[in-house]
């Protein structure tokens, strides 16, 4: 611990006020998402608890027929914004998280596989990944949830769905991080410490995972931090569009996806708030990995 | 580049320039499932079919019945089994050939055939014979007093089209089967398809030849129909002044339109009721204390004031008012009422609850989804626990119909306002001929009968004593819980001169420009 606080990155992170301001926002969301069935006043995906009476109320004013208030007012269904916000902004980081984990072992793997053993191998990884960067990420992440959403059972479609989002989400965002480790290991395997390694006899496997690896992550954590973000976003689109998150169980995009259709005749809290707490969440989680990209990269020193 | 940008301009103000004044821009939440005219007994799907194929009679806008390719209609006085429809002199199909008797005994048949979804129309019917070229004898089993009653959304087609393009018959779509005429018309209406892209854009141009070119105002020269499911985009598409006419404004935004320079909304009841439908055969709904009880744990009047805002008129039966049979008491709903709810479910022996699914359409009545969702907090506290399965119609459709849904939504508009049609379709076992909508699995014999003796019932005082018997019976099973009628709101340009029709079904040949 001495050692990271004494740590030029940690130097470097104490005067940058943007990554400071950055972590505080996304550590605060976060601690909310984790701490929503404490910190919230109602639980959002307890139907028997919503009152339809208690609808469009707008924040901070008494509802006309139950008398009740809500900071953030309440949904088309009574549902307490504030409520909704946490527990979608749960989902919503739940699935990024998740999603990037996904695609960064995934990529990870790949990378290390095509960089080390090359050939044959090498050109089928890559081209699949060229193939796949023709396609923007999202689409291929729509292209799958239909194709999984096809093949399940109706009865478990609803409850696969946050699954089935991760899975898209994963598979469609690899590519980054097995190009990066690609050409960090084609220039890490050349090296002595590898042509060591490989003469006291340790296997493939071993050299990439225990030898490889760690000097190749530290791009990986810049990428992972980015594609975040995108999945966060890619969750809310995906959500927004009407192929996420159900709306009983509303993530942030199908919070602005509800909203949407209320922006017109004035309840325009629905639509603010999520897109605002979207927003905020996005734009911190990019301006953090911005932030590290700058610092761990050398170069730009 | 700026070359480039100059001709891009240009451009687009040749296209906007294109569309004058009478073309018409419509747009609705969902499109028409299929352009073949028997296919699909469905609101928008005959919406758009009104438009390029007729019937033989139709109704007005007060919902009398005036001729259209049938000039008259009497049943014989000697044989009172039998209708005589007198036709059409010079009526022409879009690809020019004549239309004559062959073709109405071609369409009758055709709408009676496998894969229809107008036969319970007819199931009445015993033959259809030409008399001569112009002449048609409908044949019932029993003298059916109300027979041209069912003939309003009864499409007529070309014979010789239908056996050149293979399409003799409709085709299924719950089975997802497809045929030349799902997408190719030849109708006698008003308007010729020029192109149709599914859920996206379809479009009409008037019919040169067409037989009502003076009787009708016609002002229409062209129909651009686009489906908008987003309740947003539409209003904002009409605010925009992107489309000129609006079939359902969102409740939400009536005043936001309303209060707009150069827009209109026009209201009117719509002959159209909602509900939900439960398996009564398979399930714990096939407890009859079960469906009581969700029966009594929807809030209806909270459905009206939030969800529809006051657009809607609640109800106890599946039967809008504008139908023989409809009566203030039977349309009285029960009070809302948890408590009693949670006692008979303890009763039928479910304290605890189960776990059901809601199939649910988003692109077809008002608020459809946000009902259903709604109706999901209100079934969750007396510990049903519902799974929404939101889908477009499309998909929505065939699921309800095919019987595998233990709970679903479907709303259901009477052209013929005669009760017998909603028994027909949602009353009726399900057979070959009858009760094609009635995926409940509600099966009473003595009911079944009483239905079909109304075909042939010619004292109307017993008829109305028959219906009454059978809403007691409908009521009793409790296999739909109806929630309200609709209220229709089209919003228009206010230059537009256009009556809504209590169907929803607009009639582009009657609409004319201030």
């Amino acid at each position: 611990m001495n050692r990271f606080l004494d740590s030029d990155f940690f130097h470097d992170f104490l005067r940058a006020p943007v990554a400071l301001i950055s972590f505080c926002v996304v550590l605060i969301l976060i601690l909310s998402a984790v701490f929503a069935q404490f910190i919230a006043p109602t639980n959002p995906f307890d139907p028997a608890s919503l009152e339809l009476m208690n609808g469009f109320t707008p924040p901070l004013e008494a509802n006309m027929f139950t008398g009740e208030v809500f900071l953030l007012g309440t949904d088309d269904q009574g549902r307490d914004l504030f409520s909704a916000i946490l527990y979608g902004l749960r989902i919503s980081l739940f699935v990024g998280l998740m999603a990037v984990t996904l695609a960064m072992v995934l990529g990870v793997m790949l990378g290390l596989i095509a960089g080390y053993v090359g050939g044959w191998l090498d050109n089928l990884i890559m081209r699949l990944a060229d193939i796949q960067m023709t396609f923007p990420s999202i689409l291929i992440a729509m292209l799958i949830f239909g194709v999984a959403r096809g093949l399940l059972p109706p009865e478990l479609r609803y409850e696969m769905a946050i699954t089935v989002l991760i899975i898209s989400i994963g598979l469609s965002e690899w590519v980054p991080f097995a190009r990066t480790v690609r050409g960090s290991t084609m220039v890490e395997k050349e090296k002595e410490y590898i042509a060591a390694a490989r003469l006291i006899g340790l296997n493939r496997w071993q050299i990439m995972i225990r030898h490889i690896l760690p000097n190749v992550l530290g791009p990986v954590l810049v990428i992972a931090t980015i594609t975040f973000a995108l999945a966060i976003i890619a969750e809310a689109t995906l959500s927004f569009l009407g192929v996420g998150a159900p709306r009983t169980e509303p993530s942030l995009g199908t919070l602005i996806r509800v909203g949407q259709d209320y922006l017109f005749s004035g309840e325009w809290w629905i639509l603010l708030f999520p897109a605002l707490t979207l927003l905020a969440l996005a734009l911190a989680v990019n301006l953090l990995g911005d932030w590290l990209r700058d610092t761990l990269n050398p170069r730009l020193k | 580049m700026f070359h480039k940008l100059l001709l891009t301009a240009a451009a687009i103000a040749a296209s906007t320039v294109t569309v004058s004044a009478e073309t018409i821009r419509w747009a609705r939440a969902g499109d028409s499932i299929t352009m073949d005219p028997h296919a699909q007994n469905e609101g928008a799907t005959h919406a758009l079919a009104h438009q390029i194929y007729d019937t033989l009679l139709q109704r007005d806008m007060s919902g009398s019945i005036i001729p259209s390719l049938a000039l008259n209609w009497e049943a014989l006085a000697d044989n009172p089994n039998i209708w005589r429809l007198k036709l059409r002199e010079g009526v022409t199909f879009h690809d020019g050939s004549a239309f004559d008797s062959e073709d109405v005994v071609f369409s009758l048949n055709r709408a009676m055939a496998d894969g229809s979804e107008m036969k319970e129309l007819l199931s009445s019917v015993k033959d259809v014979r030409a008399f001569d070229a112009l002449t048609v004898d409908i044949e019932t089993n029993g003298a059916n007093p109300l027979l041209v009653n069912n003939l309003t959304n009864m499409f007529m087609m070309d014979k010789g089209w239908a056996t050149a393009n293979d399409v003799l018959t409709p085709h299924d779509v719950a089975k997802n089967e497809t045929n030349f005429a799902t997408m190719n018309t030849n109708g006698t209406g008003a308007f010729v398809l020029v192109s149709r892209s599914v859920d996206e854009k379809t479009v009409l141009t008037a019919n040169p030849n067409y037989w009502g070119k003076d009787i009708y105002p016609n002002k229409v020269t062209d129909i651009i129909y686009t489906p908008i499911q987003s309740a947003a985009t539409r209003v904002a598409a009409l605010l925009s002044g992107e489309v000129d006419i609006i079939q359902d404004v969102p409740v939400q935004d009536l005043n936001r339109v309303s209060s707009t320079d150069g827009l209109a909304v026009a209201t009117a009841a719509q002959n159209r009721v909602v509900f939900f439908g439960l398996d009564t055969v398979e399930g714990p709904t096939s407890n009859l204390k079960v469906r009581q009880a969700m029966n009594i744990a929807i809030n209806r009047d909270a459905i009206k004031k939030i969800v529809m805002r006051e657009q809607s008129d609640p109800t106890g039966v599946i039967m809008p008012p504008f139908v023989n049979g409809w009566t203030e008491e039977l349309n009285q709903y029960p009070d809302y009422n948890v408590d009693a709810a949670k006692a008979l479910m303890s009763e039928a022996g479910f304290a605890n609850g189960f776990d059901i699914t809601l199939n649910c359409p988003n692109d077809r009545y008002v608020n459809d989804e946000a009902i259903c969702q709604a109706a999901v907090g209100m079934m969750a506290r007396i510990g049903v626990n519902v799974t929404l399965d939101a889908k477009p119609k499309a998909q929505h459709f065939p699921i309800a119909k095919g019987g595998d849904a233990d709970f679903y939504m479907l709303g259901w508009g009477v052209p013929t306002f005669d009760s017998h049609y909603i028994f027909n379709y949602l009353v009726h076992t399900q057979t070959d001929k009858r009760g094609s909508w009635n995926p409940t699995g509600y099966s009473n014999a003595d009911v079944d009968a009483m239905i079909v003796s109304l075909e042939s019932e010619t004292n109307l005082a017993a008829r109305d004593a028959t219906i009454a018997k059978i809403w007691a019976a409908v009521q009793d099973a409790q296999m739909y819980l109806p929630i309200h009628n609709q209220v229709l709101n089209w919003g228009m340009k206010s230059n537009i001169n256009f009556d809504v029709q209590p169907e929803d079904q607009p009639h582009f040949q009657f609409l004319t420009f201030n």
